[in-house]
């Protein structure tokens, strides 16, 4: 390897130090028959201009689509400030900065996110982000168990208009470990999830109702009716939230009589690329009351020998390397620089900033709505209030509409037909602030014309 | 630097001790060794009263800022009381770790199991090895 500083003679001289014959030796506690001898299958090593080269023709080949595709990563437009400010040495390639000694800059910006996350969500605490939105639900539901004392069941009762994805990573994680995810009947004529697909579990020991908002469709739930059965029935209420809707949408802490009870949601659309697909970072906020519960790093805020404010990791006794097997999660990091990437676009946003991103977004799938629904044989599902995304139903299989619009350089939405068949030719779609009128007048008529075909 | 071990109570090797009460039941906490050797307390979670233990289960946690440990019950039977004082002043275990630092009350199911812990004497012993 050609940056590692020590030289032959460095080496030896550590060697001897130390009494040691040879590296190897120091790996001899590992039985013979744990390792491994040559690599068999890895192709001969690349020169660094070859690699380039190979990343720069791959990458051209994603293409830069038109993108109306939303489903859980949305585009936005990301100041040019923020990563910037992001790719400076001191956060871009610090590893793993949480020594209050050596850290306060990167402390201080995550206790300002957590800042801001509570803020958002309109919950007491905040913890430094975790790997994505579909784990943090998984992360939600243990700690719910966890929490929630009196509750034996370990049942958790999820909508059908979850995020299918959030579901089955909630299910990997989770599995082994008991814990029973019952899928609610959605509502076929709303697109929502009614109060009544409740109503048969009232009475039942539940330990935690999840609701998203906006579900999955694009569509608002019920939040206020279903935190109230909830608690009514002694069950917690883990949220799952998209946080930019967050800036024109009455937040889960205030959300029926008490608030809920864990906020969880993935925090892309907060200045993070799509990267074709991540990384992106999950949120997590809570009430106080939960707080020993709640996994993941804690940023606090305190004072020095002198009396000045510092920042620190608090609450360590819960994580991994104080707790062990007994932690509230293996979880002992967080996502560094996509959260400093999100707190800075925060900041350069603010809250009005944010709310006019929101309103551009819904104004554009609105746009983009009326302009698709004029085609014969496009239709609009679900007529209910939404939030920037929408079904529509197509006279013949998504995919292959899909695949036409693809060949005219149009990622056309999501198919639903494959988590929801019932659906039918249901395709999910969705304009951003980044979507203009020419560039929706372009979908309509790339579509007008495969539709138009046969 | 030696710690208190008062000689009318019993002991578990890890920390723990119990005392036989009027009533019949038993009142648990941790020594004062123990409480020297967590540091300042800032958390304690207490078992659910009614719930049922058994003997050298965990019952309840310790949390200092360095350190959280599990507390284990000396004896089975369930549990009638916990000391909810903790809740907003988890100190007194450090300040008076036998009296007003108690942690849980037990109805224990099998008195015999009171004979099975340690005396003052052998846990002095076993304090003195550590």
């Amino acid at each position: 390897m050609p940056f590692i500083p020590h030289t032959e003679d460095d080496v030896r001289e550590m060697l001897a130090a130390i009494g040691a014959p040879s590296i190897d030796a120091l790996f001899e506690e590992i039985p013979e028959s744990l390792r491994t001898r040559e690599l068999t299958g890895i192709p001969p090593a690349l020169t660094e201009m070859e690699i380039a080269r190979l990343m720069r023709e791959r990458a051209a080949s994603d293409g830069t689509p038109l993108n109306f595709i939303g489903a859980g990563a949305y585009e936005h437009h990301i100041p040019a400030a923020v990563w910037a400010i992001v790719t400076r040495g001191e956060f871009y390639s610090a590893y793993t900065p949480y020594q209050a000694e050596a850290s306060q800059g990167t402390l201080q910006l995550l206790y300002e996110y957590q800042t801001m996350m509570t803020r958002l969500t309109g919950m007491q605490v905040s913890n430094a982000s975790l790997y994505d939105g579909a784990s943090a639900l998984a992360e939600a539901a243990l700690m719910a168990v966890r929490a929630h004392r009196r509750s034996k069941s370990a049942r958790i009762l999820v909508p059908a208009t979850l995020n299918p994805t959030y579901l089955s990573v909630a299910r990997a994680i989770t599995e082994g470990q008991n814990l029973h995810f019952d899928v609610l009947p959605y509502d076929r004529s709303t697109g929502t999830q009614p109060a009544s697909a409740l109503e048969p579990h009232a009475g039942q020991d539940i330990t935690a109702v999840v609701i998203q908002q906006p579900n999955f469709f694009g569509l608002f739930e019920d939040v206020d009716a279903i935190t109230d059965w909830a608690h009514a029935n002694g069950a917690l209420v883990i949220a799952v939230v998209n946080p930019l809707s967050l800036a024109i949408l009455k937040p889960p802490g205030e959300w029926g009589a008490k608030g809920v009870d864990i906020v969880v949601g993935d925090g892309q659309p907060l200045g993070v690329p799509l990267s074709a697909g991540g990384p992106y970072f999950g949120f997590m906020t809570t009430r106080m009351e939960h707080v020993r519960q709640m996994p993941g790093r804690i940023i606090g805020r305190t004072v020095d020998l002198d009396g000045k404010p510092g920042y620190t990791l608090t609450l360590q006794a819960r994580e991994q390397h104080i707790r062990r097997s007994k932690a509230t999660s293996n979880i002992c990091t967080n996502q560094g620089l996509l959260v400093t990437a999100a707190t800075i676009y925060m900041s350069i946003l603010g809250a009005k900033g944010l709310e006019r991103v929101a309103a551009a977004s819904q104004a554009q799938t609105t746009a983009l709505v009326d302009a698709l629904t004029q085609i014969d044989n496009v239709r609009l599902v679900f007529g209910g209030p939404r939030f920037h995304e929408a079904v529509l139903q197509l006279d013949r299989p998504v995919r292959g509409v899909l695949d036409a619009l693809a060949e005219r350089g149009i990622v056309g939405g999501y198919d639903l037909s494959r988590h929801y068949p019932e659906l039918g030719h249901a395709l999910l779609v969705c304009a951003t602030e980044t979507r203009t009128a020419q560039d929706i007048e372009r979908y309509a008529a790339a579509l007008r014309e495969v539709l138009s075909a046969r | 630097m030696s710690s208190s071990i008062p000689s009318d109570l019993k002991y578990l090797e890890s920390h723990e001790w119990a005392r036989s009460e009027p009533d019949g039941t038993i009142t648990v906490g941790i020594s004062d060794h123990a409480q020297g050797a967590l540091g300042d307390l800032v958390f304690v979670e207490l078992p659910e009263v009614g719930k049922v233990l058994t003997k050298g289960a965990a019952a309840a946690v310790v949390e200092s800022v360095k350190a959280a440990s599990d507390v284990y019950s000396p004896v089975s039977g369930e549990v009638i009381a916990a000391n909810e004082s903790l809740s907003g002043s988890p100190e007194l275990v450090n300040q008076d770790p036998y009296g007003q630092g108690w942690l849980f009350k037990i109805k224990p199911s099998d008195p015999a199991e009171l004979g099975q812990l340690l005396d003052a004497a052998a846990y002095g012993k076993v304090v003195e090895n550590e």
